[in-house]
């Protein structure tokens, strides 16, 4: 909220700077945003005297004057007819500028020289008078700035309301605040106006037919009114706080409710079908145009100001279009009433109608200060527009609104709360500066009614705040709670991410943070079987965007995509991972939420450099290395890299899943040249992912260390020649299978395609090692063993024995 | 016999001065040490000398051996080592070239910052603990006192999945979730993705959130300001100076709103802090009776505070990152800083 200080020493003398008040306010829990200062629309134009007044020698409309500025005196040509010698006026210097982006030149009119304009009030944008040249007091100081000259500076303070406190939302809100502080005094407005004879009962009625929407609705009637500009302190009021001057009727309304914080409307009596009102829900789909012009299909839950036939505003947010007040109109009916906090808010809120009055009432108003308002609306309106106000006034209050009273204080508790010493009698200072009223309670302590206007208290912890607040939190000593249960603890989750990252940063390979959102298009970007679970997205209902619109099932399509970016930005070797949640509609309320670690490989292995100058392609084996070294360090065993994974984003010749005990834990392959392609990515892609919570299930923390080998091991070479399809893992596993004692472990260290093997067929040199832990093995029982675990190979295989196949 | 031997002492002294190269030395060890040497030549007149003369004349040409001897070895030690050294010498590389390897990846800046709370906080005795980022209402609302239609909404925006159903708008709900569960003492903190449908430099529509909760008898705003202090002090240093002020979240109360003096001008005014001088850092207050009441605590005879705040924002404040949206965009460039 805007607020100006001129308007607010309306209401309170405060001694203090703008930066004074701006850190008072901030430390009470009224944070200032900024502090501007308010300038007119103009600059350089300064108080000065006519000398003498002659007419143009050329132009019958045309005056010359000499003006002085008690230093210096200027040749001025004006068309103004009100001026005389000795009158005192705003001179705009050559060089001066004034509103609308004029700039004050040195001219010749017809013939004549002018160094300067003298202005109008309308033409400085202080008023609306364009009749003549402003007429300044005689006791001024000739060629002061007239800014200063008219104390026409302001400053507005920008204020963050908390929700909390609508009593803030006004003028004489934030003055109480800075009376509790400073112990000033408030000035109220002193309402007085006379009456005319004309009683308002004869004239119409209001009939409230939802009353749990509207408890109250009070209004007047001011006849013979003339729609004119306001004055130019109204409007500079209302400017300062940010909202455009109308005319005097509107204008007042508002600047009632930026003075005492109650939102008022006021109607074209003229324009009430059978000069009445009604207020009551609309009938569904009932049509209704707004004071913006837009028309409005309304809902029933919506509640109307009606008049005996129609809609004529929606209560408490906006009025109507066609009960306006305009040029035209004479007589107004001045609303000010009371609705239903939620109610405003839920209607505000689904016709997107954020309005300074719906704010107001959804926050909740004084409900004792309807009247205060209506009155004070009723005297201005009268004042600036000639109108007489009509005796008496309508209070329909059907449903008595509950106030706080007499809630029960315990200093000690407080103090306990707070860790505080504060007297019982510093509280009851704070509290009656704070308007509450204050009584013993036989029980011990105080009960504590507060004003109505403080819709925000209604319990001790209530009050404690606002003791807390007086007081000060810089007055509250700090203490440390005693730690009653040790040392806290990082969960087990986070422990193993943290050695996920130490590994994989170790692998060159940085954490990435994508955001959960995805685009729905993802699912067929990766080619997405029509029942794969990725499909099962769970949709937000109002989205930033359509490429934030659904939860992401997995972590690849956002990695592939923080690829593209980067490739685009000119990095094209990537190493990049990243730990997240995935998320799947599986029909109930909530969906399931999966722990994933993810990560890509592309472009080159190492930075290009004098070592490899062509950095070496990374490939799925980088990738793979990776992994297996992760469930080396996490001590997983009996982990499975299986061909055939059939992922519809993966290479299908180079890609795998990845299984433990029979269940897939993740994958790891090639991204498909179709994902890439409509993805207009370039350059092999390696990508994988594992669920992190299978991988926390598996890793093991306990260790057993094993005694290193006294005995020297023994290793026999040997090149299988077999279907080139054929997989390495399997051979492998015969030999495993065979549970040979001497075997200490078997290698795969060379796989050859080429000269020399024949046409769909590979070599894949296997390195056997054998040893005993109890003695050093002869040649005769090495023979033995890997002549047995060959043969079975080859038996199993077909496989040929490179060297020994002819 | 025995000035014989002096003058052969001398005359080999001379020749092991003048001698340089290993060659030399070679030559003269094995002009006078070896066994058709001259020291050996002259031992063999030993035999015809007095024996009284005997032991003096053999304990001085032993001497004159050894130290003709020692002599020529250590020089000739000298040499050769020394020109191994400049032959290792040409065998030169440039250490000034980078080595060999991967590059060491990075952690992201806010796992970064998000670990140093985590850390901080776990010395001040608060366990972590995580929960859904996808909620009921009921959690992230409801039961933090934010009733539906109530402007407390207002703070925060949300996406909505279903009318039930929301991507979380702060972590608290996992304060409830714990409470629910497990009677006081409690003393968590619970760290984690929340979501807030908003975009521009400084926000965006996915953020980092370090919530914490202390639960127990006779916990005080003294406390709160105890335990923050620490931590903020932890984090921007020990000199860093913060200020309370009173603010408005609906579930807690009193509410505090924590700046800390700019990091940047040290409060004397400039843009990072709006020229005020202090920077917004997090949100606290002690817990709302409204919140105990909903998990069943007795607020007579506890009382507890939370305090929330953003992992981003401390993470820009602390390495000067002026735009968020950065921590997201994932650009190796910036990755690679941290």
């Amino acid at each position: 909220m805007l607020v100006s200080l001129k308007w607010l020493r309306d209401y309170i003398d405060v001694e203090l700077t703008p930066e004074e008040i701006a850190a008072k306010l901030t430390m009470a829990g009224l944070e200032v945003d900024s502090i501007d200062r308010i300038t007119p629309g103009f600059c350089g134009v300064v108080v000065a005297k006519i000398l003498s007044v002659k007419p143009h020698p050329n132009a019958d409309k045309l005056s010359l004057c000499k003006v002085s500025t008690g230093e210096q005196v200027f040749p001025v040509v004006c068309g103004a007819k009100n001026i005389d010698a000795g009158d005192i006026v705003p001179l705009a210097k050559v060089g001066a500028t004034i509103p609308g982006g004029y700039t004050i030149k040195s001219s010749r009119l017809r013939g004549e020289i002018s160094e300067g304009m003298l202005c109008s009030e309308e033409e400085l944008g202080i008023g609306e008078d364009t009749t003549g040249i402003m007429m300044l007091p005689g006791n001024l100081k000739l060629g002061e700035d007239l800014t200063v000259a008219l104390n026409l500076e302001d400053v507005a303070l920008e204020i963050s309301i908390t929700p909390n406190r609508s009593d803030c939302l006004s003028m004489i809100g934030i003055a109480r605040e800075i009376a509790a502080m400073t112990g000033g005094k408030i000035r109220y407005p002193d309402i007085k106006f006379d009456e005319s004879e004309e009683d308002i009962a004869t004239l119409t009625s209001v009939d409230i037919l939802d009353p749990g929407l509207c408890p109250r609705y009070t209004a007047r009637l001011i006849k013979d009114i003339e729609i004119r500009p306001s004055p130019a302190w109204i409007r500079m009021r209302l400017e300062a706080a940010g909202l455009r001057s109308i005319n005097n009727i509107v204008d007042v309304t508002n600047f009632v409710m930026m003075e005492y914080g109650q939102p008022l409307h006021a109607f074209n009596f003229r324009s009430l079908e059978e000069g009445r009102i009604v207020v009551r829900g609309a009938t569904e789909g009932e049509k209704f145009v707004s004071l913006d012009e837009k028309p409005r299909t309304l809902s029933a839950n919506t509640l109307m100001i009606c008049d005996g036939v129609k809609p004529v505003a929606v209560a408490g947010i906006m009025g109507g279009l066609e009960s306006e007040v305009e040029e035209d109109t004479k007589d107004v009916l001045l609303e000010s009433a009371y609705f239903n906090p939620s109610s405003i808010r839920k209607s505000a809120r689904s016709m997107g109608m954020g309005t300074d009055a719906a704010f107001r009432f959804e926050r909740g108003i004084d409900p004792e200060g309807i009247v205060r308002a209506l009155d004070r609306a009723a005297q201005m309106i009268a004042d600036l527009s000639g109108g007489s106000i009509c005796k008496g006034y309508i209070d329909e209050y059907p449903r008595k609104m509950e106030m706080v009273r007499d809630i029960p204080l315990r200093p000690e508790t407080l103090n306990r709360v707070l860790g505080t010493q504060i007297s019982a009698g510093e509280m009851k200072d704070i509290f009656e500066k704070l308007e509450m009223t204050v009584k013993d309670n036989k029980e011990g302590g105080y009960l504590v009614t507060p004003p109505t206007f403080r819709v925000d208290i209604s319990r001790e912890v209530d009050l404690t705040e606002e003791i807390a607040r007086i007081h000060g939190y810089g007055n509250i000593p700090t203490s440390l709670p005693e730690l009653s249960s040790g040392t806290g603890t990082l969960n087990n989750k986070r422990i193993l991410e943290n050695r996920i990252r130490t590994i994989f940063n170790g692998y060159g390979y940085s954490e990435v943070i994508n955001y959960s959102f995805t685009t729905p298009s993802s699912a067929d970007v990766l080619g997405l079987n029509i029942n794969d679970e990725g499909r099962r997205v769970i949709k937000l209902k109002d989205p930033l965007s359509e490429e934030m619109s659904v939860m992401r099932t997995g972590l690849v399509y956002g990695l592939l995509e923080t690829m593209k970016k980067n490739v685009s930005a000119g990095s094209y070797d990537l190493r990049i991972f990243e730990m997240g949640k995935t998320f799947m509609d599986i029909g109930e309320e909530l969906p399931v939420e999966n722990e994933r670690l993810g990560g890509l490989v592309t472009g080159s292995r190492y930075d290009r450099s004098w070592h490899f100058d062509d950095g070496l392609q990374s490939d799925f084996y980088d990738l793979k290395g990776c992994v297996e070294n992760l469930f080396d360090a996490l001590r997983i065993r009996d982990i499975r890299f299986k061909s055939d994974c059939d992922l519809s984003f993966l290479h299908p010749g180079r890609s795998c899943s990845i299984m433990s005990d029979g269940r897939v834990i993740g994958f790891l392959g090639d991204v498909h040249p179709d994902v890439l392609e409509r993805m207009d990515i370039k350059g092999k892609t390696v990508v994988f992912e594992l669920d992190l919570r299978e991988v926390a299930l598996l890793a093991r923390e306990e260790l057993i260390y094993r005694d290193i080998p006294k005995f020297p091991s023994v290793s026999r070479d040997v090149a299988f020649m077999v279907d080139e399809a054929a997989e390495g893992k399997d051979i492998l596993d015969l030999v495993f299978k065979e549970e040979e004692k001497l075997l200490e472990c078997t290698d795969i260290f060379d796989v050859y395609v080429g000269k020399g093997i024949s046409d769909g067929m590979k070599s894949l040199a296997v390195r056997f090692t054998y040893r005993s832990a109890e003695r050093t093995l002869t040649d005769g029982e090495v023979d033995r063993a890997h002549d047995r675990l060959v043969k079975k190979i080859v038996e199993h295989t077909g496989a040929k024995i490179r060297g020994l196949e002819i | 016999m025995k000035k014989a031997l002096e003058d052969l002492r001398r005359k080999a002294d001379e020749e092991i001065r003048s001698a340089k190269t290993g060659e030399e030395f070679l030559d003269i060890k094995t002009r006078y040490l070896g066994r058709k040497g001259l020291l050996t030549d002259l031992l063999r007149g030993l035999k015809d000398v007095a024996p009284e003369e005997k032991p003096v004349l053999g304990k001085l040409s032993n001497d004159i051996k050894n130290s003709l001897l020692k002599k020529i070895e250590k020089t000739l030690e000298d040499i050769t080592s020394g020109e191994k050294h400049r032959s290792l010498r040409k065998d030169r590389i440039d250490v000034t070239l980078p080595g060999r390897g991967v590059r060491y990846g990075k952690i992201h800046p806010v796992t970064r910052v998000e670990g140093e709370i985590c850390d901080i906080f776990s010395t001040l005795g608060f366990s972590v603990v995580e929960g859904p980022e996808i909620e009921l209402a009921y959690y992230n609302f409801e039961a933090l006192n934010i009733p539906e239609d109530h402007p407390a909404r207002d703070i925060h925006d949300t996406f909505y999945v279903t009318d039930n159903v929301v991507l979380r708008t702060h972590t608290s709900p996992v304060q409830i979730r714990t409470m629910e569960k497990q009677s006081p003492p409690v003393r968590i903190i619970s760290p984690g993705k929340v979501y807030r449908p908003d975009s521009d430099i400084s926000h965006t529509p996915m953020f980092h959130q370090v919530e914490g909760l202390l639960v127990d008898r006779d916990v005080t705003f003294g406390d709160l300001k105890g335990v923050l202090t620490s931590f903020l002090q932890q984090v921007f240093g020990s000199d860093t100076i913060l200020r309370f002020r009173p603010s408005f979240f609906p579930f807690t109360e009193p509410s505090a709103e924590v700046d800390i003096q700019c990091v940047m001008c040290r409060g004397a005014g400039c843009r990072l802090c709006g020229h005020s001088g202090w920077i917004e850092i997090l949100g606290c207050g002690m817990v709302d009776p409204e919140v105990f009441k909903t998990v069943n605590y007795d607020t007579e005879k506890i009382s507890g505070f939370a305090f929330g705040l953003g992992v981003e924002r401390i993470a820009m404040l602390k390495y000067g990152i002026s735009d968020i949206r950065l921590f997201f965009e994932n650009d190796r460039k910036f990755l690679e800083q941290f």
